[in-house]
């Protein structure tokens, strides 16, 4: 859906973004992460023809952007950097204006279609108001609506639940997961790992303009061959397993060994308590945080 | 891709705004005109007020000449100025880019939605002041020529055309300037003021004489030609220099304009 070869984007000595390599399969839920400054927005510029890149190649749902973007870009929704909209207009006007625009905006399905997405975005009471009376969230739906209008193969969105509460962000993640579900592919940029943890199925990292990390979050998160214990009786487990203890921090021990029902049944029959127990795995923060320096994290240096 | 432009000139409160402000100079001027009777005396203060005193018919030509000078090209400047810029400014020139709308296409749009303004507002102005003349000012059909000689109503009717058509070309001049500095700010008050400044430095220059071999190349020079379409006969030679003139600095200027948009990189 998504293909880019070795994308580099220079702003005069500033290297935003350094030969990126993405690929963003179709049925995907692609996160993209990076910090603040990181060059997501700059890459997903590119995608979408509205920023030039300086060398490399990308590919939008197979045609080379931003030629092909008279093709390619009336099957993508696109959120870039936050909603925007005429303020004079009424939210519902605003979609009317917006699909009268360009291609692929059906006159005589445009008011359903508009109908519709209101609905989907939870708009529906207020789509007769004028934008300017609109709260960041309401703007921010109004965006995210605006995307959806032509029912697009490719749903691009930069850092979709912006300004919006936690009931919100709620609805947004279930609405894209029933999108998802009926075969929309999404690139979601954002710098929240909660988000992209709960949502996407494959993930970008992207640090001061490369690509550091690409790969399913299933496999990220598989299992690192060890188990977690929680124990009162440190030292009878101690004795028992005798050097498979690899790290002790209170009562949690990490214990070398991929199989926990045998590990438990090792224990218990010992007559040792366990108060919890369970497979290691890797949280996205820790994959994260690996994969990019921990001088990224110093602003200033970040971009 | 065009109507929907128009549509947004139209539906856009500023608009109508900016025309009847437009109007209100000139209606001031009537009404001021009919109650004191105080005309200016023939060949002072702006062209054809001396004369609408006798003839309210002639109005439309003075009020027109009282705008043309600052008002209009104010009007059409803050218009020109926002039409990319102010669409960078909030963010939704990236929604237009991406719905996609060719950037070729948008311009072209703007610049139509700029000139449908412009002859809209004209043509506003030129009708408001012929009501108001006829009702206000003197009903003697004098429809006299600049050169003194009788003109029939039919040729005041088809000369205040070729006026009002010379008045917007030269009016496209303003507006292909502060378009092209439209695509190259992000600030529509930057692009609305540097057109400005642009029009001020030219007038500024028309009135020194030691500027006198830029005086035929600047854009102000012919503005106020479009009277000689009332001269018997009509006195071509400085509307057709002011026409080739406006010309070249449209075709320049969009030109500059259509190249720096097409390849620039949008990061409003």
């Amino acid at each position: 859906m998504i293909r880019t070869r070795e994308l580099t984007k220079r702003y005069g000595s500033i290297l935003a973004v350094d030969g990126v390599s993405l690929d963003v399969r179709a049925g995907d839920i692609y996160g993209f992460l990076g910090a603040n400054g990181s060059g997501k927005t700059t890459t997903v510029r590119m995608i979408l023809g509205l920023v030039l890149a300086t060398s490399g190649e990308v590919q939008l749902l197979g045609q080379p952007m931003p030629r092909g973007g008279r093709k390619a870009l009336p099957q993508v929704g696109a959120l870039v950097e936050g909603p925007a909209a005429y303020a004079h207009l009424s939210g519902r006007a605003n979609l009317a204006l917006l699909d009268a625009m360009g291609a692929g905006g059906v006159r005589r399905t445009r008011q359903g279609r508009i109908d519709a997405v209101l609905e989907q975005v939870g708009l529906a009471e207020v789509g007769r108001r004028p934008v300017k009376a609109y709260s960041l969230g309401m703007r921010q739906r109004l965006g995210l609506g605006a995307a959806l209008l032509r029912q697009p193969r490719l749903l691009v969105l930069d850092e979709p639940t912006n300004g919006l509460d936690p009931q919100g962000i709620r609805e947004i993640r279930e609405l894209l997961q029933h999108l998802h579900a009926n075969g929309t592919t999404v690139f979601l940029s954002s710098h929240l790992l909660a988000e992209v943890e709960q949502l996407c199925t494959r993930v970008g990292v992207l640090d001061r303009g490369r690509l550091v990390l690409q790969e399913d979050l299933a496999d990220l998160q598989a299992p690192t061959g060890r188990t977690v214990v929680h124990t009162p009786d440190y030292d009878r487990a101690h004795a028992l397993l005798d050097g498979r203890i690899e790290q002790r921090d209170g009562d949690r021990l990490v214990v070398r060994g991929a199989d926990p029902a045998q590990l438990n049944a090792m224990l218990v029959s010992d007559g040792i308590r366990v108060t919890e127990l369970g497979p290691e795995r890797r949280t996205l923060e820790q994959v994260v945080l690996a994969a990019t320096d921990t001088s990224s994290h110093q602003v200033g240096v970040t971009r | 891709m065009i109507a929907v432009e128009l549509s947004k000139m139209l539906r856009r409160p500023r608009t109508w705004v900016t025309i009847l402000l437009l109007n209100a100079l000139p209606t001031l001027v009537a009404v001021l005109l009919a109650v004191t009777d105080l005309g200016p005396r023939p060949g002072s203060g702006p062209a054809f007020l001396s004369a609408v005193l006798a003839d309210g018919t002639l109005f439309p030509l003075a009020a027109l000449a009282i705008i043309l000078p600052l008002f209009l090209p104010i009007a059409v400047s803050v218009f020109a100025g926002d039409s990319v810029a102010g669409e960078a400014q909030s963010g939704t020139l990236r929604y237009l880019l991406v719905r996609p709308v060719g950037r070729t296409r948008l311009l072209v749009a703007k610049l139509v939605s700029v000139i449908a303004f412009v002859l809209l507002a004209v043509v506003i102005v030129a009708a408001t002041a012929y009501v108001v003349g006829s009702l206000l000012l003197g009903d003697q059909p004098l429809a006299a020529s600049v050169s003194g000689t009788t003109l029939t109503p039919e040729q005041v009717a088809v000369r205040t055309v070729l006026a009002i058509g010379y008045i917007t070309l030269s009016m496209l001049g303003v507006a292909s300037i502060a378009l092209l500095l439209s695509t190259l700010t992000d600030s529509p008050l930057a692009a609305a003021l540097g057109a400005l400044a642009f029009l001020i430095a030219s007038s500024l220059l028309l009135t020194l004489d030691a500027a006198e071999v830029l005086q035929p190349y600047l854009p102000t020079r012919y503005w106020l030609s479009f009277v000689d379409l009332f001269r018997d006969p009509i006195f071509w030679r400085d509307i057709v220099r002011g026409i080739g003139l406006q010309a070249v600095y449209v075709v320049v200027l969009l030109g500059a304009a259509w190249a720096n948009f097409t390849t620039k990189d949008v990061t409003s």
